[in-house]
């Protein structure tokens, strides 16, 4: 009889759940942080959580929206894939925005969702709802489990998925029937993806194209996109750019994959571009693209995006080759691969000193610019002054509007990772879940949030984080009581029909900050901005500071939509 | 210009589903798919009849296919040499008096008849697009009560002269 108790003992311990195998998964993978929020369908999963003595965190938000933009920002600036964790039905929804910003923006995210048990899948039970349906479209992969014995190697092929090739989210929908199943441990998590081998080394027969031309090209420009960034090419690129002495202009996105004021640096391309690096693009006989996507707010009207050059595009993911524009040299590489390759290769350059000197001057001529205003704030200005008083050496998350392109403009990144925005998918409420993302990544980095006051009342839920976690993130609001990118294009472009763009009732940011106790500041005076920076960057913890800035105050310049690069508006004061 | 693409797929769940949803997405024009086994378990193949304006959406097509993780390989037919093959079942008008003259019409297509009523013959025809649809045209006057057709589905041929065919096939393809 004793023998017996000991034996099944021993067989019982061999025994684990969906959950456990999952919790295994994700330490296997070398899992620090989980992003979640627990509810019904992921009952199983967050009880193992507690049970295990789990080699990762987890950060518990206040909306699921609020897990996965954190995600987002821990992903962008780890360079280490987010995983978030949520329920069925609402829990899973709530996660839509952050999922399509992340395939947009290539970011490798790996995210569970619960589902209601096999028995109801599709008879309308509560919670449920068509998570492989839904995010098909927004995602790069996604797999229903049906099979516990699938489970650890479905995990592992999802961060196989969302970090190599161009990066992207990855859907897990676990019924809870399969978490909660008892089950052995022994299945296998072999990895079978037939379908599935993104190229990663250049044909160097296209990368000797690339100097070919280049040695006869007389105005070239490099346009640097995110690539670099995913790819960890910026020391290649600096070393290929000032091998050959050529103008970079960089996108949004790409911000920091060259440093930004450096000599050979244009500044941002696009709407919200530099003058000098949208008429560089116009104007340029050959353009190389590194790892960028021709974006529309970086293009303008095709037509006139860069008439007179020979393109040459360098991409991890072939389908966005000859997407929108007509490229002479494709090269399917990982960046930093093309550009080693293209670094052996012998420098013979052609005389851009011409070119260069227009540059220079045109730089000179028509630089960015703004009003000065003492109160309120000149937004600009106070970009400036944080980039002054953070030394260019923050993490810098923004939201989605007027803002986010005054931090584009004026906080130039002389180092990489540092910049979190979302740009293809335009995501109001990213930037502040983001910047505790960020945090988390970096406990020790100066970590500021830049948000409007639009954005931030989409997500301002989480300051709860911020105190739960301790985070000293530096929430600045750029407050003018307005939608004030709506607000812009609604003077410029409607008549100033300003149709619910304008905000009568704003929370006290002061005060919302310390009901949730945390640090709470308001500035709306310029002479105070300095120190108030100063106090709150030195702050041994989270800080809100509301800066009341103008409202009227434009982004400029700009190319109006559906105009070509050429024909900028409010290229000077 | 129209073509014939064939897509070796893995046969996953939903994976019809993620290539439609991606066709329509980005307002591809489909006017068939025909899916089916292969000889290997667990890969399926999908022949596509697309419109596209043109190369360089027809680039942008297979690339976007190719992108799909689940799919293997993605091969645009329409310049090679290929047979091609759809079926079609069409139940049409028959009275006593038409029965016999419809049956003599369809033998010259090596049509079937797969079945008999009192007022209806349903007729199964194979082949070529286009001579389905003669076929079809050619049984329209009778009354067409119902029709269905199965899509495209082709192979390239065992042997490939050196030269294209494209010319052939564009005719061949039109439907």
């Amino acid at each position: 009889m004793k023998v017996n108790a000991n034996q099944e003992v021993e067989v019982k311990s061999n025994l684990v759940t969906g959950s456990d195998l999952l919790v295994q998964a994700l330490e296997k993978a070398g899992v620090e942080v989980v992003f979640g929020y627990p509810g019904g369908a992921v009952l199983p999963i967050y009880d193992a959580l507690h049970r295990n003595d789990t080699s990762f965190k987890h950060v518990l938000s206040r909306h699921e929206q609020g897990s996965i933009h954190a995600a987002e920002g821990y992903a962008r600036v780890s360079g280490k894939p987010g995983v978030v964790i949520a329920t069925s039905g609402p829990g899973a929804t709530n996660l839509i925005t952050g999922i399509t910003d992340a395939m947009m923006d290539s970011i490798p995210l790996v995210v569970f969702t619960g589902q209601v048990a096999e028995q109801v899948i599709g008879t309308d039970a509560f919670q449920e709802a068509d998570m492989i349906g839904i995010t098909t479209p927004v995602t790069k992969y996604n797999y229903q489990v049906n099979n516990i014995a699938d489970l650890p190697r479905i995990v592992n092929e999802a961060f196989h998925i969302a970090t190599t090739g161009r990066p992207g989210p990855v859907v897990i929908d676990i019924p809870k029937s399969i978490s909660e199943t008892v089950t052995i441990n022994d299945y296998e998590d072999d990895f079978y993806l037939p379908g599935y081998q993104p190229t990663v080394y250049p044909n160097p027969m296209q990368i000797s194209k690339i100097t070919d031309v280049l040695s006869k090209a007389e105005r070239p420009v490099l346009l640097a996109g995110a690539g670099i960034l995913l790819s960890g090419a910026t020391e290649e690129l600096k070393q290929f750019v000032n091998n050959w002495e050529i103008p970079v202009v960089t996108t949004l996105l790409g911000l920091g994959s060259y440093p930004g004021g450096d000599n050979l640096s244009l500044g941002m391309g696009g709407m919200h571009g530099t003058y000098t690096a949208n008429t560089a693009i116009y104007e340029s006989d050959l353009l190389i693209n590194i790892g960028a996507r021709f974006d529309d707010r970086l293009t303008g009207n095709l037509q006139h995006f860069a008439p007179k050059a020979k393109v040459a595009h360098i991409d991890i993911d072939p389908a966005e080759i000859g997407k929108n524009v007509k490229t002479a040299i494709p090269i399917v590489a990982d960046a930093k691969q093309a550009l080693n390759v293209l670094l052996q290769q012998e420098v013979n350059r052609g005389d851009y000193t011409k070119w260069l000197d227009k540059l220079k001057s045109n730089q000179k001529k028509y630089p960015l610019w703004y009003d000065r205003g003492d109160d309120p704030i000149s937004p600009q200005w106070l970009i400036e002054q944080i980039h002054e008083k953070s030394n260019g050496e923050a993490v810098v998350t923004t939201d989605v509007g007027q803002h986010q392109m005054w931090a584009a403009q004026f906080y130039p990144f002389k180092n990489p990772d540092n910049w979190v925005t979302s740009g293809g998918l335009g995501t109001m409420g990213f930037g502040f879940p983001a910047a505790i993302g960020a945090q988390i990544a970096k406990p020790d980095h100066l970590v500021i949030s830049l948000v409007g006051d639009g954005g931030f009342q989409m997500t301002l839920q989480e300051l709860a984080i911020l105190k739960s976690q301790n985070l000293p993130v530096k929430v600045v609001i750029l407050n003018n009581d307005a939608l004030g990118m709506v607000r812009q294009w609604q003077e410029t472009f409607y008549e100033k029909r300003y149709s619910h763009s304008l905000f009568s009732e704003n929370p006290d940011f002061v005060k919302l900050a310390e009901s949730y106790g945390i640090k709470g500041m308001r500035v709306s005076d310029e002479k105070d901005v300095p120190g108030a920076l100063e106090e709150a960057f030195s702050h041994d913890g989270p800080v809100v500071i509301d800066c009341r800035i103008d409202r009227e105050t434009c982004v400029y310049p700009m190319i109006a939509p559906g105009k070509g690069m050429h024909e900028m508006i409010g290229v000077t004061k | 210009m129209k073509r014939i693409i064939i897509a070796t797929v893995q046969d996953r769940g939903g994976v019809l589903n993620r290539i439609t949803g991606m066709l329509n997405r980005r307002q591809f024009n489909i006017e068939s798919i025909s899916v089916g086994a292969s000889d290997v378990r667990g890969i399926s193949k999908m022949t596509f009849v697309v419109e596209v304006s043109d190369k360089q959406k027809l680039e942008q097509l297979t690339k976007q296919l190719n992108k799909q993780i689940d799919v293997i390989k993605v091969l645009d037919v329409t310049d090679k040499a290929i047979v091609t093959r759809e079926l079609a079942l069409v139940k049409v008008v028959a009275t006593n008096q038409t029965r016999a003259e419809i049956m003599t019409l369809i033998s010259a297509f090596r049509a079937d008849v797969i079945d008999i009523s009192k007022d209806s013959l349903t007729i199964q025809v194979t082949g070529k697009p286009e001579k389905v649809d003669a076929l079809i045209s050619l049984l329209r006057p009778y009354g067409i009560k119902d029709l269905t057709k199965t899509g495209l589905t082709a192979f390239p041929r065992g042997y490939q002269p050196e030269q294209g065919f494209s010319e052939l096939n564009s005719i061949s393809a039109h439907g």
